[in-house]
């Protein structure tokens, strides 16, 4: 029943993207405060927060009209919960953080390692891939990342395939869970599927991500993983066991809280409110540090660029993507929706790009929501940014008298990413033809 | 007088042990050694790369990267300070840059540079079949200087490299005779 309505609200919303007279002028405005606001989100005139160029563009799209004041209502409602979500998960990781669970995790994978490059490959595959998708992506590149680079370091091995495994799954080992990923909080918003199924179905696809990013990496750097360290591991293995254990049953919780027909988002709060106050009393953390974990700005950022791009949406680009996403659960369809989101996400970034998807991906059902989520998560590795960041974000550098970065990490997306789109859509059709 | 020949021996984590014992065998007693380590700038440049890709976290991410130079940068000062030991001459000379390896390798030995001892990188079990990494490649073909190729190991037996393909591959190697 509630899927058939929910089928019926989109079909509204379909005709509706179709029969929208675009105006040229709302149309052109909306497109221009989308690029403006990437724009300053990438290149952060004066090192302000992106919020702060984001929500005066939406605060514009309003006043001039070219969102209804409803339309805006709406979208604010539907992205509310998504961001309660990102907010406990983000202190989750933080908590994590300071409960020193990643040095835990550096420590054990330089004595795993014995000093060799591959096995310590292997397990910064390992921790990166586990970290990602229970923690995010976020976690995994501002937390997990440094001491990655650092166990590297103190090993005196080279650090470039490290760095490299770390970006990269970041974003391929993304695929699992709703909280693995921003992009995916939103789609299991937009998708309808449970917790629980989203993981079951995206399952998978992430291993056959991981393992396409090895095989790739291991080839692509053979040259780098050589030698072995002589230097021995004297930091003694501290496991936080508390906050381990409270990870696990935050894990446990998504589940369960999923069976019970429960928002999951609960079950990341109740696992960051529990490592957080015992850190707040026993002052390993204050309270304005769980405010910047909270990065409010972060927040404000993401429900302002929905507003934005909803305004893109309804004008000029919504009725095009409808007729961009195929509609289907043929292979060939998921590949196309895979495709069409990662060229999308490395256009103009994966989260404003997934943005414009999600309305159309869902009337097409939940195996097209997950495919776009494929091409939208892995598809970064090739640019990161997106393309027309990039092209920002390389003045920004040599503004600020930097290098620019190789074409390196191009080559290797350009190796990595097609490979990864192929394997893992090709998974999620037989998890969904296995499990669908 | 003869000037004494003066050596550049570039030192890479994974490889340098065998690459320093191999020049010292190999160099005359009075040659003046100079060993370079770079540590490299575009690891942070990945990383930075993806945490820009993280839009919307600019508050949380400071460079994330800043304690890793710090710790190559030391790690790096003691691989140079070991090796000097190991090597066990008088007056040798440990240069320590950083940025772009290639670059900073080509540049260390522009002037006044008789040898420059690069050690091979790769599979230790076998000859071939790519034997040296970006950086490694880059240097042996823009060294405006002699470049001596050793191997960090003993290097294993001929019989290691596989036999030539079948006749109808595009990629012949050799072909013997005119």
């Amino acid at each position: 029943m509630r899927f058939q309505a929910l089928t019926q609200a989109d079909q509204i919303l379909r005709a509706y993207y179709l029969s929208t007279v675009s105006s040229p002028i709302a149309e052109t405005l909306a497109v221009m405060l989308l690029v403006a606001t990437l724009a300053c989100a990438v290149a952060r005139p004066r090192g302000w927060p992106e919020a702060v160029f984001a929500v005066p563009a939406a605060v514009l799209l309003l006043l001039l009209g070219v969102l209804p004041l409803s339309q805006a209502g709406a979208e604010l409602t539907s992205l509310a919960p998504t961001i309660g979500f990102l907010a406990a998960v983000l202190v989750l990781a933080d908590m994590c953080d300071r409960y020193g669970l990643f040095e835990a995790a550096g420590t054990w994978m330089a004595t795993g390692s014995r000093g060799r490059p591959i096995a310590l490959l292997a397990l910064v595959f390992v921790v990166a891939s586990i970290v990602t998708a229970v923690l995010g992506l976020d976690a995994t590149v501002l937390l997990l990342t440094p001491i990655v680079l650092t166990t590297v370091a103190r090993l005196r091995l080279r650090a470039k395939p490290h760095a490299y495994a770390c970006t990269h799954l970041a974003n391929s080992a993304s695929l699992l869970l709703p909280v693995s990923n921003l992009t995916n909080l939103l789609a299991f918003r937009a998708s309808g599927l449970s917790f629980a199924r989203f993981g079951v179905i995206m399952a998978l696809p992430w291993l056959a991500a991981i393992i396409v990013e090895w095989v790739v990496l291991r080839r692509s750097f053979a040259t780098d993983l050589v030698g072995r360290s002589e230097v021995k591991v004297t930091t003694p293995l501290r496991i936080p066991v508390f906050a381990s254990v409270v990870v696990a049953l935050t894990l446990v919780g998504f589940f369960v809280a999923s069976l019970l027909h429960v928002n999951p988002a609960f079950a990341a709060l109740g696992g960051a409110v529990i490592l957080a106050v015992p850190a707040l009393v026993r002052r390993r953390a204050q309270v304005r540090d769980i405010g910047f974990a909270l990065d409010v700005p972060f927040l404000a950022f993401v429900l302002a660029l929905g507003l934005v791009v909803k305004g893109v949406s309804l004008h000029g680009l919504g009725p095009l993507v409808v007729h961009l996403v195929p509609n289907g659960t043929s292979l060939g369809s998921l590949l196309l929706a895979a495709v069409v989101a990662a060229v999308l996400a490395n256009l103009i970034n994966n989260l404003p790009a997934v943005l414009l998807l999600l309305p159309a991906a869902a009337v097409a059902g939940p195996g097209v929501v997950l495919a776009v989520l494929i091409g939208v998560n892995a598809g970064p590795n090739l640019t990161y940014v997106g393309s027309l960041a990039t092209l920002l974000w390389r003045r920004v550098l040599r503004q600020r008298g930097e290098e620019l970065p190789t074409s390196e990490f191009l080559r290797l997306g350009v190796v990595t990413v097609p490979p990864v789109l192929l394997a893992s859509t090709v998974a999620l059709w037989v998890s969904l033809r296995l499990v669908g | 007088m003869i000037q004494p020949v003066r050596v550049v021996v570039w030192l890479v984590e994974g490889t340098w042990q065998g690459c320093l014992d191999e020049a010292a065998q190999i160099l005359p007693p009075d040659a003046q050694v100079a060993l370079l380590h770079v540590t490299p700038s575009d690891v942070s440049e990945i990383t930075e790369a993806a945490t820009a890709g993280l839009l919307g976290r600019a508050s949380r991410a400071h460079r994330p990267t800043g304690h890793f130079e710090d710790v190559a940068d030391d790690e790096a000062s003691e691989i140079l300070r070991t090796a000097a030991t190991r090597l066990g001459r008088e007056s040798t000379e440990l240069v320590h840059r950083r940025g772009r390896v290639e670059r900073e390798v080509v540049g260390a030995v522009a002037e006044g540079v008789d040898l420059l001892v690069v050690a091979r990188d790769g599979d230790r079990s076998r000859l071939g079949p790519h034997s040296l990494g970006h950086a490694t490649r880059f240097v042996v073909d823009h060294a405006p200087c002699p470049v001596l190729l050793v191997w960090p190991d003993e290097a294993p037996g001929i019989e290691s490299i596989p036999p030539p393909p079948a006749h109808h591959t595009p990629h012949r190697p050799h072909r013997e005779g005119p």
